[in-house]
């Protein structure tokens, strides 16, 4: 750790980190480690319990932020960060489990976890980092990658339709689903917390740069210019039917909260049917610690 | 059934009273099951339902599971009786989901299984890996059809045993079962839960087809018979803990998310701190560690039924439901006259290659009926080194051996010459 | 006089230019100078200007600037304590 930490001027961030692992993994430019700093303005916001917060990653690039993060966290397979997170959830209803991962890693091996747990939903917050492309293995098309851009395996261009995020989880029945960029650190700030407040299946998409592969494969120029792009191209419309908000290569991005609606969440719906069904026979999970 | 092993005082799961490994080991305060779970009286139930209530009674009160025949029984009868024992069942979208959802269950501070078939244990996998890695305590059951692929779905086979040591990539070691009867089904459950919380280490409880759908009687003791194994909980403050430092023993202590011990756990190579180091020594002291912690402890884990084994020429060597079957062939030979042992492996991994090597000195020859085309039976003769014959009695699965075939190669290896 | 003050732990900057580019008062410059990795750190150009909304924090991926508010004397307003819940 550099002396320059010792400073009057505290970043806010600071406390959520394990500080001994910084500098990060992150290449120059990339928007994961701004999308921590938005992470850690909610966690002072929403006053949340440390104590009973998780964190869990999948794998790639956004999976490392369990590994960043002061936090119970888990660095768990690729795809399988929901299913996790599922498990700590219902083993212990008081943790408030946040899922840290990026669009390969829960939109392709992991999507079947994602549209089940929005089905479901269960109450976790899930915040999605999309690059736009697998950048950890080497910038190879995503199912999130837009039409017409390059990658190592579509060298002529993609030509499969990506998937519409938001879309696809309202489909699936989350309760709360926005999209920002990183250039919207306030309000993707507000959107994280906001989701805390919510109990359900949150969904936070944050789209955010690739420099050194879907920005240069693209020449899209680097993460500064990304970012310039987010900020002139961004149209926030709150309330926008999912259905309109699918992203394209060059096109504007629509940015907002999309759905914010109420839905008992699994656990409720399992403890009401168990008293329906079983009355006094029904014996309620308590602290499950077996030690 | 006459047994000079400790499989003869099995129903008292996870004692090692009579163990001298354990004379150097502080002794625990004892633990026995929580009430609530046990199903104490004598039932008659098969395979699949026994090893719920044994999973019940080591105070596993979590699972997650995927449909699959011929196991789905022990966890619809967990689905049944969870909600009144204080836990949680849920079925996921698949495989790979239910065999991670349990690990987020035990870090969440629960005992948790999942159970499956072939096709479901083939991509649970991954997660076997993971929980070596990250030494999570839990058990999967895999309740063995015929394979390869889709095969067949309602009858037996043995043919999983070497994907249940081999099958997830990379080196490290599990332990893994074989229950031959619904008793053993209750029994052995527990001690799977036992040993997975004592080493840390994902357990294979391998049943088949046959144990499993077949129906018996189960005598559940009362509670306070049953020992259960506790999780192996930090008492160390936040400040001292290191997730992945070990004390002599070589297992490391476990802390829960939401005790505020802030600890990271990855499926990446990690240093005691939990947190990912790629580095060449780091590598290598974790992964021998998580060899080592089993396979030093390889006398202590192993269990197995012996039976007539001084003196013998030949001795048949079985698991699971083939025991039985070869029990027939072993009595038959002995009618005729020939010094036959029966030695049933109950723990088939870590395998117990001392034992073997022993053996194979006074020994002729091993039998090996086993309902695959020979897995096992590759450890036996690994094991003998060339100091006893070996002879595999291969089945290809979708029903159990005819005793007379095992007879058959009983006689024949009592007449091989001693190498 | 400045409402605020950044401070930049020149090591861990990457250079990527957030700070640079978003600072509402154009606090900020990239120096001529590199750090340890070869980068060229965030220096401030215009102190006076500097109003400690610390979306120089916010922005940068690094985590290597924060910005705060200071009062008249040049001491940090102390704001809601930020690590209490992480050190539980």
């Amino acid at each position: 750790m550099s002396d320059d930490l010792v400073t009057d001027i505290l970043n806010p961030v600071e406390p959520f980190l394990r500080s001994d692992r910084v500098p990060h993994i992150w290449c120059p430019g990339c928007g994961i480690g701004t999308t921590v700093n938005s992470f850690a303005r909610a966690l002072i916001d929403s006053n949340i319990d440390l104590g009973s917060l998780a964190l869990v990653s999948g794998i790639g690039c956004t999976g490392r932020v369990a590994g960043y993060v002061k936090l119970d966290s888990f660095h768990t397979t690729h795809g399988r960060a929901i299913p996790f997170a599922t498990g700590l959830k219902l083993a212990n209803p008081k943790l408030n489990v946040v899922v840290y991962s990026g669009d390969g890693d829960l939109s392709a091996i992991g999507g079947n976890h994602l549209i089940h747990a929005a089905r479901r939903n269960i109450d976790l917050k899930v915040i999605c980092v999309n690059n736009l492309i697998y950048a950890m293995t080497g910038g190879q098309t995503a199912p999130t990658t837009p039409d017409h851009s390059t990658t190592s395996t579509n060298p002529y261009g993609v030509f499969e339709a990506s998937f519409n995020l938001p879309q696809l989880v309202e489909a699936a029945g989350a309760v709360y689903v926005a999209r920002w960029t990183t250039f919207h650190v306030r309000q993707l700030s507000r959107a994280i917390s906001e989701a805390f407040q919510k109990k359900g299946f949150s969904f936070i998409e944050v789209i955010s740069p690739c420099p050194t592969l879907y920005q240069r494969r693209n020449k899209m120029g680097d993460g500064l210019d990304a970012m310039k792009y987010y900020k002139e191209k961004s149209r926030v419309r709150h309330g926008a039917p999912t259905s309109e908000v699918g992203m394209t290569m060059t096109g504007e991005i629509i940015v907002g909260k999309f759905v914010d609606r109420e839905r008992p969440d699994y656990q409720t719906m399992m403890k009401a049917q168990f008293h329906e069904s079983l009355g006094e026979r029904f014996v309620e999970q308590t602290e499950m610690v077996c030690s | 059934m006459k047994t000079d092993s400790e499989a003869a005082v099995l129903p008292k799961a996870g004692h090692h009273s009579a163990d001298p490994h354990t004379a150097d080991r502080p002794i625990a305060v004892r633990h026995t099951a929580d009430p609530r779970g046990v199903l104490t009286g004598i039932h008659f139930m098969d395979g699949d339902h026994a090893c719920c209530e044994g999973a019940l009674a080591a105070g596993c009160r979590c699972a997650a599971g995927y449909p699959i025949t011929p196991s789905t029984e022990v966890v619809e009868r967990f689905a049944s009786r969870v909600p009144m024992v204080g836990g949680t069942f849920i079925q996921m979208e698949d495989e790979l989901a239910a065999s991670i959802t349990l690990q987020g269950m035990v870090w969440a501070g629960a005992k948790a299984f999942t159970v499956t078939s072939g096709p479901g244990f083939s991509l649970m996998m991954e997660h076997i890996g993971y929980a070596a890695m990250t030494e999570t305590p839990c058990v999967f059951v895999d309740v063995q059809r015929g394979g390869p692929s889709t095969g067949l779905p309602t009858l037996p086979a043995q043919a999983d045993m070497m994907q249940a040591r081999w099958g997830s990539h990379g080196d490290y070691e599990v332990i893994a079962l074989c229950p031959n009867s619904p008793q053993e089904c209750f029994d052995l459950t527990i001690k799977a839960f036992n040993l997975a919380e004592e080493y840390r280490v994902p357990v294979m409880f391998m049943m088949d087809e046959v144990v499993g759908h077949m129906s018996e009687k189960v005598v559940i003791p009362p509670a306070d018979q049953i020992e259960v194994v506790p999780r192996k909980h930090t008492h160390k403050s936040v400040e001292d803990y290191l997730p992945y430092a070990t004390n002599g023993d070589q297992v490391p202590e476990m802390a829960h998310a939401g005790e505020g011990y802030n600890f990271h756990v990855t499926g990446l190579t990690h240093d005691e701190r939990g947190y990912p180091n790629m580095t060449l020594a780091v590598q290598d002291k974790l992964v021998r560690r998580l060899q080592s912690k089993i396979l030093n402890a390889v006398d202590r884990i192993t269990m197995t039924e012996e039976e007539q084994i001084e003196g013998a020429d030949v001795v048949v060597v079985s698991y699971g439901i083939t025991s039985r079957v070869a029990q027939r062939a072993i009595e038959a030979a002995r009618e005729r006259g020939l010094h036959v042992g029966k030695l049933r492996l109950i723990t088939a991994w870590p395998f117990p290659e001392k034992k073997f090597r022993d053996l194979a000195a006074k020994v002729k020859a091993f039998v090996v009926p086993e309902l695959n085309l020979g897995q096992m039976v590759r450890e036996v003769e690994r094991a003998a080194g060339g100091q006893a014959k070996t002879f595999a009695v291969s089945h290809a699965g979708g029903g159990v051996h005819n005793p007379e075939e095992i007879l058959k190669v009983i006689v024949e290896a009592s007449r091989c010459q001693t190498i | 006089m400045a409402k605020g003050r950044v401070s930049i732990v020149v090591e861990r900057c990457k250079a990527c230019g957030f700070c640079v580019e978003f600072c509402p008062s154009h606090v900020l410059a990239l120096s001529s100078a590199f750090n340890s990795k070869g980068y060229h750190p965030p220096h401030v150009v215009h102190p006076e200007k500097c109003s400690g909304c610390d979306l120089c924090g916010m922005y940068c991926p690094d985590f290597a600037i924060a910005g705060g508010k200071v009062d008249e004397a040049g001491v940090p307003v102390k704001k809601a304590d930020a690590a209490k819940g992480a050190k539980k």
